[in-house]
């Protein structure tokens, strides 16, 4: 075998900016995916406000939609509560960990079944559905949106609080777990401008 | 110690040559090799550029004499669609996405893309978008009524999509490939921003990238605001069609200007994520062959983010006759122009690089001196539409074509020709031949100019485009056979080139590690690199390492 020319016969001379330290790459990608997810809940937003008050026929938002108080408080509040989770695994406190974490996905779940409960108020007490008129579609499709990657988050809290509580989880995993954190403050972010767009402008 | 895990990399990647067929295939389809990826999305494109370049030819062949019956207006119809939407998401979206996977680790000294695996899905769920497409061929209006696919135009504008005017499955297949083409260019992307910002060898500060991977991030971060949109939009056009909802639905108060601002929001700033990188390999290209450095390193980063960030509020130059208004269209007409201005900055830089260098005309500088010519050109069209009076005369005529087929082909095209003949030596050790470069050279510029130099003049004398054929004596029939001709001379070249792969593959002759004498670090590693790229990561200390390491007496280092 000849000799291989490599790279690594380059550093002849001066220094190097010690320590090389670069950002961890799942909060990098976790960024770039909000950011991506970002311009789709904008083009949602943004079909909503220009439809607002265009529908041809009823029912109106003003006549069926409530402010979701309640499940509002309760996705907010969670966001706390998964922070906690990342910060209290960082300082090895399992018990924390798991306790926080499982206050997320309880206060997550009420979230969503205040969505489901909304939902069938609309669908069978008012007869508003997708197909209905402009505000149904638009109506279904950012908060259905939203709902989605509610459940996403779910899924993924759920699963890490089965490995919490299974004691698979450790301290170095707690990066990890901070991306997660991440995504589920995105999540909520979006709550507060579906919630100001649909049930505060919109009605 | 220091070549031990390099030959250890090079037994392995030997290893694969002997083994049976089957499990070098089954090697291939279950790779997260960044350079395995990015060579697959490079054949698979260049499929989709056969195909799609075959649709081309039809259309031409129909439009060379008047009142010809060659083709039935729907499979005319079917053609244009098919042809933009595979030039655009099949084939120009996933060969610069091949192009930057393979190439952005081993430029930056990495030895992989950040997230392998999702590289891996990214690929495929491209690939199957692909299928997908040309499966509306035979399955939009049921296994036996083939000849069926999509025929809404890659714009697919409302209400043309709506289930009155294209009953069937065949724009329900054309959704469903451009939003899965979606899903894997934003995974692309994210994949390629994390890489450069997380995986740079030690030294590395971006401010000493090289140009390529600083026009990928910008490129990919255009991408996320850009692609997500239009999958966005895809999603309510499939809610209206499959749920009866009502987004673009006009008798029930849905908007159709809606859908074009969302998809021009994507259709704009998609010319930049096509042509950023055909930008980037003229910037690694042009230094090279004329033995310079760059010229003005920070002005081409800065345009180049300038670029990313102007392109996002261009988009309505697409739309001038719609009826936007005065301060509308003021607005669009201004911010068009000014994207003249980085982009005329770069212009100069490659030409300041060129100035006073020793030219070596080989066949990659020879594609790049097309690409700078012609890409001036189509600037200069580009002005001329942006002026909104002017594009209300023009708008959906025969020189729109010729305007933007002068950027995608004249520039992108010909920057990736050059791309191919300039990194092929390093992805399969072996030089391409230079006669059959230089064929598929001349043949594709004399076709070039044939074709789109004379699809200007049709479109002023007021051809339109999207029609099926055109009575006789209106002055167009003599252009529009010589555009005919010219597109028959590009395909042959385009055939010169794959023969040229195919042929140099085997019986080129060895390139060695560097052929080009160049200075970044792709060409420090064995040429085709093996897995894992580096033996040990690298450490740079200036933008042209292997400058450094040639020329210890005057290291670049001393400059920065």
């Amino acid at each position: 075998m000849t000799t291989v020319t490599t790279a690594s016969r380059i550093p002849i001379d001066g220094p190097i900016e010690t320590p090389w330290k670069l950002p961890y790459r799942g909060n990098i990608g976790m960024a770039c995916l909000i950011l991506a997810e970002s311009a789709i809940f904008i083009i949602f937003v943004v079909a909503y406000i220009y439809y607002i008050g265009k529908s041809l026929s009823g029912p109106t938002p003003a006549q069926v939609l409530e402010l979701p108080i309640f499940g509002t408080i309760c996705l907010l509040s969670s966001s706390f509560f998964v922070h906690h989770a990342v910060t209290s695994l960082r300082k090895e406190n399992f018990r924390a960990c798991t306790l926080h974490l499982a206050a997320t996905v309880l206060l997550g779940t009420i979230f969503l079944i205040t969505t489901a409960r909304e939902w069938y108020h609309l669908i069978h007490d008012e007869g508003l559905t997708i197909k209905t008129n402009l505000f149904g579609s638009t109506y279904y499709s950012l908060v259905g949106l939203h709902a989605t990657h509610v459940v996403v988050g779910l899924i993924m809290l759920s699963l890490t609080l089965a490995f919490s509580l299974a004691g698979k989880i450790k301290e170095e995993h707690s990066e990890k777990l901070e991306v997660l954190s991440l995504y589920w403050h995105f999540v909520d972010a979006v709550w507060v401008v579906v919630f100001l767009v649909v049930y505060v402008i919109g009605r | 110690m220091t070549t031990t895990p390099v030959l250890e990399a090079i037994d392995e990647t030997l290893e694969t040559q002997g083994k049976p067929p089957v499990n070098v295939i089954y090697e291939w389809l279950t790779t997260v090799d960044h350079k395995k990826i990015g060579l697959m999305y490079i054949v698979y494109a260049l499929i989709f550029l056969v195909v799609a370049g075959f649709e081309a030819i039809l259309m031409r062949i129909q439009l060379a004499i008047p009142n010809n019956h060659f083709v039935s207006p729907q499979v005319f119809n079917q053609l244009f669609t098919m042809h933009g939407t595979t030039m655009v998401f099949f084939m120009g979206m996933p060969i610069l996405f091949g192009m930057g996977n393979y190439l952005v680790p081993l430029m930056i000294g990495a030895r992989d893309m950040a997230f392998p695996r999702l590289n891996a899905f990214s690929f495929w769920i491209s690939a199957f978008a692909g299928i997908l497409l040309y499966f509306s061929y035979f399955g939009a209006s049921g296994l036996y009524a083939a000849g069926s696919a999509p025929d809404v135009g890659w714009f697919a504008y409302a209400p043309l999509t709506s289930k009155v005017f294209s009953p069937g499955h065949s724009t329900d297949y054309w959704t469903l490939a451009v939003f899965l083409s979606g899903v894997g260019s934003i995974g692309t992307a994210l994949n390629i921003v994390t890489t450069i910002i997380c995986m740079r060898c030690k030294g590395m500060k971006m401010s000493r990238m090289p140009l390529l991977p600083w026009l990928y991030l910008v490129m990919s971060g255009l991408v996320f605001v850009a692609v997500s949109p239009l999958t966005a939009a895809q999603v309510m056009l499939t809610l209206d069609r499959y749920l009866g909802a009502h987004f673009f639905d006009t008798q029930a108060g849905g908007s159709a200007i809606l859908w074009m601002h969302f998809f021009w929001i994507f259709g704009h700033p998609e010319v930049y994520v096509l042509v950023l990188p055909a930008f980037a390999f003229a910037n690694e290209v042009i230094p090279v062959f004329s033995r310079k450095a760059m010229f003005g390193y920070p002005a081409m980063v800065a345009a180049s983010v300038a670029i990313g960030f102007i392109s996002l509020s261009v988009w309505a130059h697409h739309m001038f006759t719609v009826g936007m208004g005065p301060a509308g269209n003021t607005f669009f007409v201004f911010a068009t122009m000014v994207i003249s201005v980085p982009t005329g900055i770069k212009i100069f830089n490659w030409l300041a690089t060129i100035w006073g260098g020793k030219i070596i005309f080989a066949v990659p500088m020879m594609f790049m001196v097309g690409f700078l010519f012609q890409f001036l050109i189509a600037g200069l069209t580009g002005i001329m539409l942006s002026a909104a009076p002017f594009d209300w005369q023009l708008s959906a005529s025969y020189f729109v074509v010729a305007h933007f087929h002068y950027v995608l082909v004249g520039a992108i095209v010909f920057s990736l020709f050059g791309a191919f003949y300039y990194w092929y030596p390093k992805v399969t050790g072996k030089m391409m031949s230079d006669t059959l470069g230089k064929w598929h050279f001349w043949l594709f510029l004399i076709g070039f100019h044939l074709t789109f130099d004379f699809m200007h003049v049709p479109g002023l004398l007021g051809m339109p485009r999207r029609i099926y054929t055109y009575e006789a004596g209106r002055g167009w029939d003599t252009l529009n056979f010589i555009v005919g001709v010219g597109a028959i001379f590009q395909a042959a070249g385009t055939l010169v080139l794959v023969y040229n792969m195919i042929h140099s593959y085997y019986k080129g002759k060895e390139a060695g590690h560097d052929p080009w004498d160049a200075w970044t670090l792709e060409w420090s590693v064995p040429s085709p690199p093996p897995s894992y790229n580096f033996a040990i990561e690298p450490t740079v200390n200036s933008r042209r390492p292997l400058w450094d390491l040639k020329h210890p007496e005057d290291p670049d280092s001393d400059y920065e």
